[in-house]
C-alpha cells in the first residue's frame, strides 16, 4: 500500500509551490494589515491576472510537448483586441459575431505557427518570436496607432461584469446566488469524489489512504467554501472568473485523463519513443499551438474588455509573465512535466506578489526585481532536488 | 632499451551488473601492427578507451605501463601528451571547418591565442602530402569522402608526433580502393616508426597487415598470436573469437510452429542522409507462428535498419517491397498502422528511442496501446493502474511501484517495460533489436524466457542479436545479413557460431563492405 509519505514524495514538488504561496499570501496578509484578502481586493486580483490564467494554461500544453515556448501570445492578444475594435467599434458589428470572428482569427494565427513549428520543424521560438514582431505590427498599422473605444456594454460585462443574484434580493448582505452555486460546486464535488473511491474499491484497485483522502477533501471543500464565500460578500462571481475555471477544469481534465493529453507528455518525455509507439507528434506539437492560438485569442478579447478599448500596447510583456508562471508552477524546461494545477499556482504567486507589493506601496522596479528572483528561486529548487532524489 | 612499448596488465573493469574487462593483458611491440579481433562486446572498445584514458585512472584496476613508464591518464589529453592517439569508429571531425582547421584542432598553430593561418595550412599540407591525400587544407571536412576523412584524422594523428596509434575499424565504412590505401599508409607509418593497434572484423586485412594478433572474448584475452611466422589464416582465428561452449544459458523451449505469419518480400530502403545510397537490398524473409527467428550480423550489418523500415516506414527514404500477414498484403505506413496490423518493434536503443525516461513505469507500458484502456479518448486510471500491475508481476518488474520513473530503473528492469508495452498491443509478430544489450546474465535469462512464452502463445518473434551464441540458443531459425542482403539462412540444427561468421566473413570479402 501506498503510504502517505509516498504520495508527498511523488507530488512534492506542486506542494513545495502550494505551500509557498500559502505563505506569501499569508505574509501579505499580515504585512497589508488584512486588505490583500478583503472580499473586494480578491476579485480585483483574479480579475487583473485573467489573462495570464487563460495565457499559463496553453502555454503549459506548448510547453509540455518538449520545453518549447510561445512569444507571440502577447502581441495575438493585442492583435485580437485591435481586431475587436475595429469589428465591433469601428465596423458597428453585434457582439457575438465580433468575438466570433476574433475566435477565428485566433485559431488561424495558431494553424499558421503550428505549420512552421510542426511540420516545417523550426524552432518553436525563432516562429513565435517572428510572430511576436509581426502581430504587433499588424496591430499597430490595423490601428493606425491609436486607441479605439468604448466597447457596448455587452463586451465590457466579459472582464467587469459578475452574475446577477437571481435568488437574492437588494437588501441581502450576501450574493445568494454565489452562495447557492458554491453549495452546489461542493456537493458535487464530494459526490464525485466518493464515487470514484467507492468504484475504484469495487474494483479492487489501490487507493490513496483513507486519511490522506479526508485531508484532501477537506481542504478542497475549505477552498470552494471560503472563496464563495468571499465573492458573496462582495458582488458575486465575476463571469469572467466562471470562464477561467471552465478553462482550468477542461485544460485540467485533458491533460491528467484523456489520450491526447497523455500524448502530450508522451511527446515531451521522449519524442522518439512516442514515434516508435505510434504517436504523430508532428500533430500533437501542431495541435499544442493551434490551441495556444484560441486561448490567445480569448485573453486578448477579457484584455480588451477590461480595458474597454482596443490599444496598440496592450498585451506587452504578457508571454514572459505565462511562461514565468509555468515555470514557477514546475513545468520543466525541456518538455514533458508539468501541470495545469501548477501553472494556475504559478501564476498565483505571481499575482498575489504583485498585488501585495501594490498594496504595501513598492514601485514596479522592484516587484520586477523580486519576480525575478522568485522565478530563479523556484526553478533552482526544482532542479537541485530532482538532482539529489537520483 | 625495452622493445615493449605498451604493456596493460591485469585490466579490470566493471560496469554496473557486467564485468566487461576481465583481468586482461595485452602488450604490444615497438613498431608493430597489433590487431585486436573479438565478437561485438568482447570488450576491445573497453579496452582502448582505457587505455585512452576515457575512462579515468581509478575506474578500473591494473596497471599500464606506456615506453616502460607506469601512466594513470585522467584525461584524452594526458594519454595524447604521450604520443598516444586512438582514431575511434565515429569521427571525431568538425564538418563546417576546413582540413587545416580539424588537424590542428586543440593544437593550433597560434602565438599569444591568435592563429596563425599561413603556418596553420603549411604545415596541414605537409601532413596530407605525408598520408597520401590530395586535397586543399582549405577544403571543410564535410565536403570530402569518409575515407578522406579518416586519412585527415591520421594527419591530425601524427601532428600530435604519435607513438601509437589506435585505429578503431578503420575500414569499416570505406570501400575497397579507399581501405587498400589506408592499409598500405600503416605500413609505411610502420616503416616510419609508428607503432599501430588495429582493431577490425575485416579479417582478410588483418591476415594482410598485422605482425602479431590478440583475441577478446567476453572481457578476456583468449590467446595472441604471430602472424609473421604464417599459418595463421582466418578459420584459425575464428575459432579463437567464438570457440566457447554453450552452457545451459538457455531456457528450453518445445517449438510448435505453425504457419507463415509474416512475410517480406524484395524490401529495399535508401539511406535518409544519402538518397543514393541503398542501405537495404532485395531482403525477403518470413517468420512463422510459434517460431522465434535471428537475424544475425555484425554491427552496421543493416538489420535495425531493416526492422525499422518495416515498423511503419520508421527509418529510411524510397523504400520498396511488399509485405503480407497471414497470405495477405498489408501496408505499413505509418507506425500507427503497423501497430494495428499487430506488428511490434523494440527497439535497439531503449533509453534514447525506447521509453519515456522522466515518465513513470505505468505510462510507459500503456502508451502504445493507450486506447485499450480508455473509453472515446478518456482514460481509465484505474483500469490502467490495473494493466501496469498486471504486467509489473508478470514480467518481474523490480520497482517500489508502477509510479516509479523508468529513468530509475536497472538496465533488465527498464527491458522487461519495453517488453511489457509491446506485448500490451498484442501482437502477432514481435521484432525484438538487441532486447539483451547491457544487462547483467540473471536478466537476460528472464528475458530468453519471456521470448519462449510468446512463441508457446503461438506469436513470431523475430530476435536481433549480435551476440552469435545468444542467437543459437534461442532462434529456430536463423538469417545472416550483412551489408543490407541476407546471405545465408540456417536451421537450428546446422546453425554453428563457426559457419555463421564464415559466411558473413565471405560477405564481406565478396563485397569489400561498403562498397555500394
Amino acid at each position: 500500500m501506498g503510504s502517505i509519505k509516498d504520495f508527498l514524495r511523488n507530488n512534492i514538488r506542486q506542494y513545495a509551490m502550494l505551500i509557498a504561496l500559502v505563505f506569501i499570501m499569508l505574509f501579505f496578509q499580515v504585512s497589508t494589515e488584512g486588505i490583500l484578502l478583503v472580499p473586494m481586493n480578491v476579485t480585483n486580483l483574479v480579475l487583473q491576472n485573467a489573462y495570464v490564467f487563460i495565457l499559463a494554461i496553453g502555454m503549459t500544453l506548448c510547453i509540455l510537448t518538449g520545453g518549447n515556448i510561445d512569444l507571440s501570445v502577447g502581441s495575438v492578444v493585442a492583435f485580437v483586441g485591435a481586431l475587436c475594435g475595429t469589428f465591433i467599434v469601428t465596423m458597428k458589428m453585434s457582439v457575438g459575431l465580433g468575438i466570433v470572428l476574433a475566435l477565428g482569427v485566433g485559431l488561424a494565427i495558431g494553424v499558421w505557427q503550428g505549420f512552421w513549428i510542426a511540420y516545417v520543424r523550426l524552432p518553436a521560438f525563432i516562429v513565435t518570436l517572428a510572430g511576436m514582431l509581426t502581430f504587433r505590427g499588424l496591430t499597430t498599422f490595423m490601428l493606425k496607432g491609436l486607441t479605439i473605444g468604448p466597447f457596448p456594454e455587452v463586451f465590457q460585462q466579459i472582464s467587469s461584469g459578475f452574475l446577477p443574484d437571481f435568488l437574492g434580493s437588494e437588501e441581502s448582505a450576501f450574493n445568494v446566488t454565489t452562495l447557492f452555486a458554491g453549495a452546489a460546486l461542493v456537493f458535487l464535488y464530494v459526490l464525485m469524489q466518493l464515487r470514484q473511491r467507492a468504484n475504484r474499491r469495487r474494483n479492487g484497485y489501490e487507493s490513496t489512504p483513507l486519511a490522506l483522502f479526508a485531508i484532501k477533501l477537506a481542504l478542497v471543500v475549505g477552498v470552494i467554501a471560503m472563496a464563495s464565500f468571499w465573492l458573496a460578500s462582495y458582488r458575486g462571481v465575476p463571469i469572467i472568473f466562471i470562464i477561467i475555471g471552465v478553462l482550468v477544469i477542461a485544460y485540467s481534465f485533458l491533460t491528467s485523463s484523456t489520450v491526447p493529453g497523455r500524448y502530450l507528455y508522451a511527446t515531451g518525455g521522449n519524442e522518439k519513443a512516442a514515434q516508435l509507439s505510434g504517436i504523430n507528434t508532428n500533430k500533437v506539437l501542431f495541435l499544442a499551438y493551434v490551441n495556444m492560438g484560441v486561448l490567445s485569442a480569448i485573453a486578448g478579447i477579457a484584455v480588451a474588455s477590461r480595458l474597454n478599448a482596443a490599444s496598440p500596447l496592450a498585451g506587452q510583456n504578457f508571454e514572459l509573465d505565462a511562461i514565468a508562471a509555468c515555470f514557477i508552477g514546475g513545468a520543466s524546461a525541456t518538455g514533458g512535466i508539468g501541470t495545469i494545477g501548477g501553472a494556475i499556482i504559478g501564476a498565483l504567486v505571481m499575482g498575489v506578489l504583485n498585488n501585495g507589493m501594490s498594496l504595501l506601496g513598492i514601485g514596479s522596479d522592484i516587484q520586477q526585481y523580486v519576480k525575478g528572483m522568485v522565478l530563479l528561486a523556484a526553478v533552482a529548487f526544482d532542479v537541485i532536488s530532482k538532482r539529489k532524489a537520483r | 632499451m625495452d622493445d615493449t612499448i605498451l604493456e596493460m596488465r591485469n585490466i579490470t573493469k566493471l560496469f554496473p551488473g557486467v564485468r566487461a574487462l576481465d583481468d586482461v593483458s595485452f602488450s604490444v611491440r615497438r613498431g608493430e601492427i597489433h590487431a585486436l579481433v573479438g565478437e561485438n562486446g568482447a570488450g576491445k572498445s573497453t579496452l582502448m578507451n582505457v587505455l585512452g584514458g576515457v575512462y579515468p585512472h581509478g575506474t578500473y584496476s591494473g596497471q599500464l605501463v606506456f615506453d616502460g613508464e607506469e601512466c594513470s591518464f585522467r584525461t584524452i589529453h594526458d594519454c595524447e601528451k604521450m604520443g598516444i592517439v586512438i582514431i575511434h569508429q565515429e569521427l571525431a571531425l568538425i564538418p563546417y571547418l576546413s582540413i587545416g582547421e580539424n588537424i590542428f584542432l586543440g593544437n593550433e598553430r597560434a602565438r599569444r591565442e591568435v592563429i596563425d593561418w599561413n603556418e596553420t595550412h603549411r604545415d596541414s599540407a605537409k601532413l596530407l602530402d605525408l598520408v597520401g591525400l590530395k586535397e586543399s587544407t582549405r577544403t571543410a571536412v564535410k565536403d570530402i569522402s569518409v575515407g578522406k576523412q579518416q586519412l585527415v584524422e591520421i594527419a591530425k594523428a601524427l601532428s600530435k608526433n604519435v607513438r601509437l596509434l589506435v585505429l578503431d575499424e578503420p575500414t569499416a565504412s570505406l570501400n575497397e580502393d579507399d581501405s587498400e590505401h589506408l592499409l598500405r599508409l600503416l605500413l609505411e607509418l610502420k616503416a616510419k616508426g609508428v607503432t599501430s593497434i588495429l582493431i577490425s572484423h575485416k579479417l582478410n586485412e588483418v591476415v594482410e597487415v598485422a605482425d602479431t594478433l590478440t583475441v577478446l572474448r567476453d572481457g578476456a584475452t583468449i590467446e595472441t598470436l604471430d602472424m609473421a611466422s604464417g599459418g595463421v589464416d582466418e578459420d584459425r582465428i575464428i575459432k579463437g573469437m567464438v570457440g566457447r561452449d554453450l552452457v545451459d544459458r538457455f531456457p528450453k523451449r518445445e517449438p510448435k510452429i505453425g504457419g507463415v505469419a509474416f512475410e517480406i518480400r524484395d524490401w529495399n530502403v535508401f539511406s535518409p542522409l544519402n538518397p543514393e545510397r541503398r542501405v537495404i537490398k532485395d531482403v525477403s524473409l518470413n517468420v512463422r507462428k510459434g517460431e522465434v527467428v535471428g537475424l544475425a550480423g555484425l554491427m552496421g550489418a543493416g538489420r535495425t535498419e531493416l526492422a525499422m523500415s518495416v515498423f511503419g516506414r520508421s527509418y529510411g527514404l524510397r523504400i520498396s517491397g511488399r509485405a503480407f500477414k497471414d497470405g495477405k498484403e498489408i501496408e505499413l505506413r505509418r507506425v500507427r498502422k503497423a501497430i494495428d496490423q499487430g506488428i511490434s518493434y523494440a527497439t535497439e536503443d531503449r533509453k534514447s528511442a525506447g521509453l519515456n525516461l522522466i515518465g513513470d513505469i505505468r505510462e510507459n507500458i500503456t502508451i502504445a496501446g493507450l486506447r485499450k484502456v480508455a473509453k472515446r479518448l478518456v482514460l481509465d486510471h484505474d483500469l490502467e493502474a490495473g494493466v501496469a500491475e498486471e504486467y509489473r508481476a508478470k514480467l518481474k518488474i523490480r520497482s517500489t511501484s508502477i509510479r516509479q520513473k523508468a529513468g530509475n530503473l536497472s538496465g533488465g528492469n527498464q527491458q522487461k517495460v519495453v517488453l511489457s508495452k509491446w506485448i500490451f498491443t498484442k501482437p502477432d509478430v514481435l521484432i525484438l533489436d538487441e532486447p539483451t544489450r547491457g544487462i547483467d546474465v540473471g536478466a537476460k535469462y528472464e528475458i530468453y524466457t519471456i521470448i519462449n512464452q510468446l512463441a508457446d502463445e503461438g506469436k513470431s518473434v523475430i530476435f536481433i542479436s549480435s551476440e552469435l551464441p545468444e542467437i543459437l540458443g534461442i532462434s529456430d531459425r536463423i538469417y545472416v545479413m550483412n551489408d543490407g542482403r541476407i546471405v545465408g539462412e540456417f536451421a537450428r540444427e546446422e546453425a554453428t557460431q563457426e559457419g555463421i561468421m564464415k559466411c558473413i566473413m565471405q560477405s564481406v570479402r565478396e563485397n569489400g563492405n561498403g562498397k555500394h
